[in-house]
């Protein structure tokens, strides 16, 4: 983690009063779009995600945040309907999810981007964007055949798209195919091929990861416009100022279970949650550890320092040992 | 040598009912393969059941030469949709295995003595062809020049062949062209994608496994007009004839399977001439009974080098269609 201070053009607005009484694990909140019971999902001994009641704020932005392997990803795929929990239930926008196909989930306005990029390569921008619009009368096979009926709706569709790519810059690329693009553009390409649909919720699994700091400000300004218009974000992030910068509420996974919940910078000074994501050592700056970079160093880094010499003649030790 | 005559046989082959019917068969097949990405390897299957279900309804119940077709059409709707609803949700190489294995058992039991009354079984089927030769509406007599002389029955056959391939044709390029067509490449390349986009990926490979189906089983009704069903046709080399065609061609493109269907039975044709001819003359050491062997080895060499070196086939796109990700 650099210690920049993160974009600096958009000041946030910030939502409050999402919740209902004392801020817990779980906590009520007052208009929520996603209400999960019990939800546990196991592959084979190990208990993946453990989630006994977690509601999402409508029309907020929620950062879902833990350390790798808590259980973030399978919590999305759980709650997009892309995996099957073993036990468990949840509603969306009031309407029971158990047992509902990905596709329709996806059609009840809750789409998600993933984690390892989904960009389809052989499709051209154009067409990826295309693909994300809903209820395409060209997309009946029937129809299909004939042009007449979809000519129109087609070309709605194009501006549409064309005005989303503009946002994300990708417009000059609209007739690339998009296995072209940087990883970085294919992350903008999937974001904006979500929005083709008009969703309630949109999930995002680390949208920043591999995009650029300039385009990361104006991908920030999307996710802040996005609740302007009314949406509700959920998105998984490991940049924790970022998620300071943005979240509304802040949910922390670890080992598959929810461990805390609440506004940004209470979560952040919750002692389990130090614990369990940032570690012992959150506020060492790495570089000056490993004197890559002339600063002071503070007690917590002389011990983190020391603790790596240790490591290191140990493992010299044992070098020398083996030959 | 008679370098004449055996010019003459193999552009006979150009258009022979055979070829329209390879190319139609090839054409259901770029639809499975090469715009859904579903390995079909039962084509032969769905033949059989285009030909049998011609003839049977003919025969059996003296049904009109339409209705035989509808029947065959029929039969292979039903196949796919028995074939897909276990084998689309799982992984494409699962859909190779089912189809293959069910193509088999269709044939044998189409061979078998249990329905002798309407397959006779081995022996197969002939003697069809009242119904469709009197829907003719071309005069008796010869017509056409060089290799291509037939007469009213022959060209009936092949203009309706035509006519079905032309079909085909045009409905892939009509498919393919629209949002549909756009939904499918996607399935193709990532399900999991277009299904958080909202799409019924399990009902677009189905309708997409149908379509195909129906095109193998009009291939297998052109097959069968002109002379009759005999159970060893549809042996799983037929289907492994179809991918030479489709590879060689290009799968995901629209006349691809047709110029594949084309070359590849000229190119048949012409080993058959010149093999057997050069055996005779003593140039190779082989006998004429080997000579026939020949070839099928050609087509198996021919195959490997495709896949290996222009797996996108003569027309497709490089881009579009490798077998590595
Ligand atoms: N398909 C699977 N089969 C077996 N184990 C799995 C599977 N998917 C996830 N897991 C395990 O479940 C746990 C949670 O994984 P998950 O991908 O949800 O973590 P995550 O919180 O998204 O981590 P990251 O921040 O690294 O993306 C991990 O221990 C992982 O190994
Ligand atoms: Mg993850």
């Amino acid at each position: 983690m650099s210690s920049n201070p993160l974009p600096t053009g958009v000041t946030p607005v910030k939502s409050t009063g999402l919740h209902v009484g004392e801020i817990a694990p779980g906590v009520k909140k007052v208009d929520p779009i996603i209400i999960a019971d019990g939800v546990t999902r196991k592959f084979g001994g190990l208990t993946a995600v453990n989630v006994e009641h977690l509601e999402i704020p409508r029309n907020a932005i929620t950062a879902l945040i833990g350390p790798n392997g808590a259980g973030k990803t399978t919590l999305f795929n759980l709650l997009t309907g892309f995996d099957k929990p073993d036990t468990g239930s949840w509603t969306f926008d009031g309407k029971n999810m158990k047992g509902v196909a990905a596709y329709q989930a996806a059609k009840l306005g809750q789409v998600r981007t993933f984690q390892l990029t989904k960009a389809l390569g052989l499709l051209t921008v154009m067409e990826n964007m295309k693909l994300g619009a809903k209820n395409q009368v060209g997309e009946r096979i029937f129809p299909s055949l004939f042009p007449g009926f979809w000519r129109k709706q087609e070309a709605t569709n194009e501006v549409k798209a064309l005005d989303l790519l503009k946002k994300f810059k990708l417009d000059t690329k609209q007739t690339d195919f998009a296995a072209s693009l940087s990883g970085g553009q294919r992350k903008l390409l999937e974001m904006a091929r979500a929005l083709m649909s008009d969703p309630k919720l949109v999930m995002l699994d680390e949208p920043m990861a591999g995009v650029n700091p300039a385009l990361t400000q104006s991908l920030l300004e999307h996710i802040l416009n996005l609740k302007q218009e009314g949406m509700t974000v959920l998105f998984v992030e490991h940049d924790m100022h970022m998620v300071r910068h943005i979240a509304d509420w802040v949910v922390v996974m670890a080992m598959g279970e929810v461990v805390a919940e609440g506004p940004p910078d209470e979560v952040m000074r919750n002692q389990k949650v130090i614990d369990a994501y940032l570690g012992s050592h959150q506020d060492v700056d790495l570089g000056v550890v490993t004197g890559r970079v002339k600063g002071k160093m503070d007690p917590e880094a002389k011990k983190m320092a020391e603790e790596v010499e240790h490591l290191d003649q140990a493992i010299n030790a044992s070098e020398k040992g083996d030959n | 040598m008679d370098i004449l005559g055996m010019l003459s046989n193999t552009a006979s082959w150009i258009i022979s009912p055979t070829t329209i019917a390879y190319a139609i068969a090839a054409v259901g097949l770029s639809v499975h393969f090469g715009y859904a990405g579903l390995l079909n390897f039962g084509m032969a299957g769905f033949m059989a059941l285009g030909a049998y279900g011609y003839a049977i309804s003919i025969l059996s119940f003296g049904w009109p030469w339409w209705a035989g077709i509808l029947v065959g059409a029929g039969a292979s709707v039903i196949f796919a949709v028995l074939l897909g609803i276990p084998t689309l949700r799982l992984r494409a190489d699962y859909l190779a295995i089912v189809t293959i294995a069910a193509a088999e058992i269709l044939r044998l039991l189409f061979t078998t003595m249990l329905f002798d009354e309407w397959t006779n079984s081995a022996d197969g089927l002939g003697g069809y062809h009242d119904s469709f030769r009197a829907a003719n509406p071309i005069p008796p007599g010869e017509y056409g020049f060089g290799p291509w002389m037939y007469n009213e029955k022959d060209w009936w056959v092949r203009i309706f062949g035509f006519v079905l391939l032309a079909i085909a044709v045009l409905i892939v390029w009509s498919l393919m062209r629209s949002p549909w067509g756009r939904v499918l490449r996607g399935i193709r390349e990532d399900e999991d994608a277009v299904r958080a986009l909202g799409k019924n990926v399990f009902a677009y490979k189905m309708q997409a496994l149908i379509i195909g189906g129906v095109f193998g089983a009009m291939a297998g009704v052109v097959f069968a007009l002109p002379s009759a069903v005999v159970p060893g046709s549809y042996v799983t080399s037929l289907t492994f004839f179809i991918w030479t065609i489709v590879l060689l061609g290009g799968a995901a493109t629209v006349f691809g399977p047709v110029v594949g269907s084309v070359i590849f039975w000229v190119i048949m044709a012409a080993l058959d001439n010149i093999i057997p001819a050069l055996a005779d003359a003593g140039i190779l050491p082989i006998t004429n009974i080997q000579a026939g062997v020949l070839r099928y080895i050609f087509v198996g060499v021919a195959l490997m080098l495709i896949v290996i070196y222009r797996p996108q086939g003569i027309f497709g796109n490089k881009k579009e269609l490798t077998f590595v990700k």
